[in-house]
């Protein structure tokens, strides 16, 4: 591959199941943009344009391919009338959640992208995001499925029991997460997102029982993939993937984000020309990396996955912590370029 | 797990036929039949013996199977659940004839998911145990004033992001300076993730998974029965 390539250039190719100039790296920054600026992650939250500097200056730190107007999951229950909870050492997170009783379900109103503050605030980082990186850095979006919203919506204890003991209520719900997560992706798409993220956690077997899994969030999940306009990679938020992978090519998903627990080179395997790979450095373990065990770590990812191309490395959740000290990022970045650049080197094999 | 139980996973005899039938019907969330398996199963004998010969047994297995992954989470969420119910018409909460000691505590540390500690606490009481439930969202203050107040032998602290296992270390630190003697587990998706993890945060035991939970508790506190 001669001359080197943008990132939107390099991503895509990797989508087409080609080899690109050398292996994608997506590092998902979320609140570690803070640490940059020199604010709380409070206050970083605070304004889209700390966010999107942010992310352009993580970018040019530390040699990713993309960058992302995600914040945090917990935005997405705000606009359905829940509570963000932050901490000054890691993500804000969901508080009690706004559904207390599944009898709410059928009053429940689906919350428009136009009157939910924590929803714009993602709209105006993708706008700010793309003023600056125009076509040449893939900019991705994320929506929590339909499915997997109500753990965070109602809690996880209560969905298991809605979805084992309360069917008529639980596709009620869906309808309802449906038309949000469609109307929340295609916004996002309109502000200038290149791709989003369909993060499905109880899509794993490690979650949902597979028999339970089709005739619910696969469900769910080929009515709502469809209606959205643009590329779709569905995210099993650090669950494993391999169980699933041929029901998830079938939801018109691109790209799957999979586990640390995953067997990399078998997902390959299964999932070569449906879907591209993402995944799946341990980003828990990451904290306490040395650089050299972050290189041995992309090098084992890239002889994993890599050949073909249809492989992106990233980690295995969709966040990097802010306690993964910013030698080890840099290491990820340096091996990534050492090892991954196409035709992978025998030794990397 | 700590040195004194790194042994525990694995080492169960095969189940009971009626084990097979109880475990079916709780993965298959056959509320009536696994009521029926176990009141059947349990007719001639003590509730205290259909626990520890059946119930026990096969949530222990169940966990194991979540762990190698052929199990989902919710059906090990649910699986104690009817357990629990069961075992409460059988051995109603706050029995005499329920052991009441060691005295046992559950929080979720800085975190509203409580699906884990749910899980733990239905497995818990599943086996016999009185568990005081402190709830989500607990901070460390809350949580160091509470297991001290409560004199907690045996505190079982679930988390579910990085931050709050990381946290974990600073409660059981204070805890300990009161109570030297108060026996820890501690549990969550970064133990899971980070196997270095629990040690860090100076607790007992990690469970991965409500078996080994159950497990290291009965290590740590006895059989619910030990006198029998």
């Amino acid at each position: 591959m001669a001359g080197e390539m943008t990132p939107a250039e390099r991503t895509a190719a990797a989508l087409r199941f080609e080899e690109p100039d050398r292996v994608p790296l997506f590092l998902f920054f979320t609140m570690y943009g803070a640490k940059e600026l020199g604010l709380s992650i409070r206050e970083y939250f605070s304004r889209p344009e700390y966010v999107a500097a942010g992310q352009l200056r993580l970018l040019k730190k530390f040699g990713g391919d993309c960058v992302t107007s995600f914040c945090y999951a917990a935005s997405e229950v705000e606009a359905w009338g829940g509570e963000v909870i932050f901490r000054d050492d890691g993500p804000p997170n969901a508080g009690r959640p706004p559904i207390r009783e599944a009898d709410e379900i059928e009053a429940l109103e689906v919350p428009t992208v136009e009157e939910s503050p924590s929803l714009l605030f993602g709209l105006r980082t993708i706008e700010l995001l793309k003023r600056e990186v125009g076509d040449d850095v893939p900019i991705i979006g994320s929506v929590v499925s339909p499915f997997s919203l109500p753990v965070i919506q109602m809690g996880f204890d209560a969905y298991i029991d809605l979805l084992y003991g309360e069917p008529d209520l639980f596709w009620k719900l869906m309808a309802k997460n449906e038309e949000f997560c469609v109307r929340w992706a295609n916004a996002q798409f309109e502000a200038g997102a290149t791709a989003v993220t369909y993060a499905d956690p109880l899509a794993s077997t490690d979650m949902t029982p597979l028999d339970l899994y089709r005739r619910t969030g696969l469900v769910v999940a080929k009515r709502t993939i469809p209606r959205i306009r643009g590329d779709v990679a569905t995210g099993l938020a650090s669950a494993r993937a391999l169980p699933v992978i041929d029901d998830l090519a079938g939801t018109g998903s691109v790209g799957v984000g999979v586990s640390t627990f995953d067997d990399l080179a078998a997902l390959k395997r299964q999932s070569a020309g449906r879907l591209a790979v993402i995944g799946n450095l341990n980003a828990i373990e990451m904290c306490r990396w040395t650089p050299a065990r972050a290189e041995t770590e992309v090098k084992r990812a890239i002889a994993a996955a890599g050949p073909g191309g249809g492989f992106i490395l990233s980690d295995n959740h969709g966040e990097i912590p802010w306690q993964v000290p910013g030698s080890v990022l840099l290491a990820i970045s340096a091996a990534v370029r050492k090892w991954g650049a196409y035709p992978l080197e025998e030794a990397s094999l | 797990m700590g040195p004194e139980f790194q042994d525990l996973p694995g080492r169960a005899a095969p189940l009971s036929s009626s084990g097979d039938e109880l475990k079916e019907a709780l993965l298959g969330v056959d509320r009536m039949r696994a009521g029926k398996i176990i009141r059947d199963a349990c007719a001639a004998g003590s509730p205290v013996d259909c626990i520890e010969g059946l119930i026990i047994p096969v949530l222990e297995e169940i966990g194991r199977d979540w762990e190698q992954g052929q199990v989902a989470l919710s059906q090990v969420y649910i699986s104690g659940r009817i357990c629990e119910e069961v075992v409460n018409t059988m051995l109603p909460p706050g029995s005499p004839s329920r052991r009441h000691r060691p005295k046992i505590a559950i929080a979720v540390l800085e975190d509203h998911h409580t699906l884990g500690k749910q899980i733990i606490l239905a497995v818990l009481r599943a086996g016999g145990y009185e568990v005081i439930d402190y709830g989500s969202g607990v901070t460390v203050d809350s949580l160091v004033e509470s297991v001290i107040r409560d004199r907690i032998e045996i505190l079982l602290i679930s988390t579910l992001m990085l931050p709050a296992a990381l946290r974990a270390r600073e409660a059981i630190a204070r805890i300990r300076e009161a109570m030297p003697e108060v026996r820890v587990i501690v549990g969550g998706a970064p133990f899971r993730f980070d196997p270095a993890l629990w040690r860090e945060t100076g607790a007992d035991a990690f469970g991965c998974s409500a078996s080994e939970t159950l497990e290291a508790v009965r290590m740590m506190g006895g059989a619910v029965w030990p006198e029998r």
